[in-house]
């Protein structure tokens, strides 16, 4: 009998993956629902017998959307999947916790000292070095310490979090044990966005199937699902929003490493941060700092949204121009017309244009531009994005986002945007500009949090304003 | 109300649970639509919080609302890798047709347009959501239908 694999997956079921696993069973194949490859433009796309289809609108036509070997599969092939590694290639649940168990068995000084080795740094946005915050909550007593994993994703243009937790659920829960072990944390939650509800449930059943399994004897695994709040991917908004409240930013210190949920030490990671674990201690923590370039080690989830041909998710080592990812993994705009800018690192990241497109996706070369990899999302415009307007975004969304708790963030967005609508209806003068560049730079320095801090990137750079020139 | 006693169960059933007061509401919400002066009063007394934190509470987050949305609500993604192909203009069209602004719901109840800030779907916008619904490569036609 025929075994097809059919992505259970938000992407491709809005695009009809569900009808089609239906209508296999009906003709008879073995149905197995698995995760996506995250390559969007060809979803949904169905691997039977190791031979893969993609987009598939009609079963009869199969033969139209014939890829070949679904490993030979260039877009896939030719990526670096550590964390993606398992994802798209079964049913989810089918997991073996063999190497799991044994990993456990190791001792928690050792598991820090292969992530310390490794240089992996967050994926949630700062790019901190995860070991430092390992090791504080490790030596940090106190009665109660928590693995608290941000599934927030908030950032348009994301979605590796979402790919993972629908695909391979398991992925996540070996980071946060793994973690909680070294750590000393014997509680986990999972902040989820509720924005993506196919990712609970089927995070839902892998906490039941992992219990079945026995790994949730020594640690507490719970999924908690957001209420609609860009802020709450904030980590002390989160934790905030956790406790059952507002989910007002916290000022800092005491950073959550040392008092964060509920006051106990608790280890704050994005995702992927922690779904970067296994394949660490997989390959050992010297062999992974040997990917990438420079501090900026291992592999980076990008991924290619808006107007992109072949938009998706790549996982590559870092280094690569951001050239090379849009014009040759994403094989340039959808809409056929030139190349206008990306936004790199979600709404607080910057509009780069086509002067910028040699950088190197590195922490450091993106620096120097005064941008971020943020989460890894690469939002392509093409030739007709206005500057004006998507500044005026910047502001709108901060406005619209802001927790409240600070000034600079909550009248100074809305004097933003005002002033941007202003620009916008023609009066386009210079005093306008030195007040928004005012603004941004009152902003960048006086805000409580990034939210208000980091406005002023996608507004200079969508404007062209220098930082600091207001003075 | 219809169902007082039925909501307080279902706020109770959160007690001891982490966020209980945000997944109440949520659970609120599941089951009613909206949140009533009635329900902040429930949650308020279950979690021994005052109503005015709980006012605070449903008023952060934008999932929840004091309003009944529409039988068909419809949620166009607003954010930028959805702007990048055409959400604006797609939003445009379809408030025009329903006579209806982000964030307004129709007087008969029929219908309610939002925002939303990115579905995840972001290589395949503009996205949308009718319900529960999950839109890919939304149309004009695809939110009217
Ligand atoms: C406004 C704002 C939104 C954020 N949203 C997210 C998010 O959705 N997901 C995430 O992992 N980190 C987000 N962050 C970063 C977190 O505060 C925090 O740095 C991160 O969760 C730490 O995990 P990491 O070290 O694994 O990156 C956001 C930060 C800010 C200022
Ligand atoms: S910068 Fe904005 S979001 Fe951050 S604490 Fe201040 S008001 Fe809240
Ligand atoms: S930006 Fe619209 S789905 Fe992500």
């Amino acid at each position: 009998m025929s075994r097809a694999l059919v992505p259970n997956e938000t992407l491709a079921n809005a695009l009809g993956a569900n009808e089609l696993a239906r209508e296999l069973g009906a003709r008879g194949y073995q149905v197995v629902r698995s995760g996506g490859f995250g390559l969007a433009w060809l979803e949904p796309m169905l691997v039977i017998d190791g031979q893969a289809y993609g987009p598939v609108r009609d079963l009869d036509a199969l033969e139209e959307v014939a890829l070949g070997p679904v490993n030979e599969i260039p877009a896939i092939a030719r990526q670096r999947r550590i964390i993606f590694d398992r994802c798209g290639r079964g049913n989810p649940m089918d997991y073996d916790p063999a190497w799991l168990l044994d990993q456990l068995r190791r001792s928690p000084r050792e598991i820090i000292a292969e992530i310390r080795a490794s240089g992996l740094r967050g994926r949630g946005g700062a790019g901190f070095p995860a070991h430092i915050k390992w090791q504080t909550v490790h030596d940090t007593p106190a009665p109660q310490k928590y693995i608290v994993v941000n599934a927030d994703e908030g950032d348009s243009g994301t979605f590796a979090d979402r790919l993972i937790m629908e695909g391979d659920p398991f992925r996540l829960i070996e980071g946060m044990l793994l973690a909680g072990h070294a750590v000393g944390a014997d509680k986990g939650i999972v902040y989820l966005r509720s924005e993506y509800p196919l990712a609970a449930r089927i995070f839902d059943q892998a906490i039941a199937r992992a219990r079945e399994l026995g790994l949730l004897e020594n640690f507490a695994l719970e999924l908690f699902i957001g209420a609609g709040a860009y802020i709450c991917g904030e980590e002390t908004s989160l934790l905030e929003s956790l406790e059952g409240r507002r989910g007002e930013v916290r000022s800092k210190p005491p950073v959550p490493a040392v008092a964060g949920l509920f006051g106990q030490p608790t280890l704050v990671h994005n995702v992927i941060s922690l779904c970067s674990v296994p394949g660490i201690l997989r390959m050992g923590g010297a062999a992974y700092a040997e990917i990438g370039v420079g501090p900026s080690t291992g592999s980076m989830t990008f991924q290619l949204a808006g107007n992109i041909q072949r938009g998706g998710l790549y996982e590559l080592p870092f280094g690569l121009s951001m050239r090379e990812l849009v014009e040759d993994w994403g094989g340039g705009t959808r809409s056929g017309r030139p190349f206008g800018a990306v936004q790199l690192g979600g709404p607080l990241g910057a509009y780069l244009f086509e002067d910028a497109l040699d950088t190197p996706l590195t922490y450091e070369a993106t620096a120097k531009l005064g941008a971020g990899i943020g989460h890894g999302g690469l939002v392509v415009f093409d030739d007709t994005m206005d500057r004006v307007r998507q500044a005026h975004f910047a502001f709108a969304f901060c406005a619209h986002e802001s927790c409240g708790k600070c000034t600079p963030c909550r009248i100074g967005a809305v004097r933003g945007k005002e002033t941007m609508e202003a620009l916008a209806a023609g009066e386009y003068t210079e005093d306008k500009i030195a007040v928004i560049a005012e603004l941004c730079d009152v902003m960048e320095e006086a805000s409580l949090c990034q939210m208000g801090g980091m406005t002023p990137i996608p507004v200079r750079s969508a404007l062209g304003i220098a930082p600091g020139i207001s003075e | 109300m219809e169902n007082d006693s039925a909501i307080r169960e279902l706020v109770s059933a959160c007690v001891g649970q982490t966020g209980a007061p945000v997944t109440a509401l949520r659970k609120i919400m599941a089951t009613h639509g909206h949140i009533t002066d009635e329900h902040v009063g429930i949650v308020a007394d279950v979690f021994n919080l005052s109503r005015a934190d709980v006012r605070g509470i449903v008023s952060f987050y934008s999932d929840f609302s004091t309003t009944p949305r529409g039988r068909k609500h419809i949620r166009i993604c607003q954010a930028e890798a959805c702007q990048a192909v055409g959400c604006r203009g797609l939003t445009r069209e379809v408030s025009a047709a329903l006579g209806l602004g982000l964030g307004e719901t129709s007087e008969d109840l029929a219908v309610s347009l939002e925002g939303v800030y990115c579905l995840g779907l972001c290589a395949s916008g503009p996205s949308a959501m009718v319900n529960e619904r999950i839109i890919a490569h939304a149309t004009r036609e695809d939110l009217l239908q």
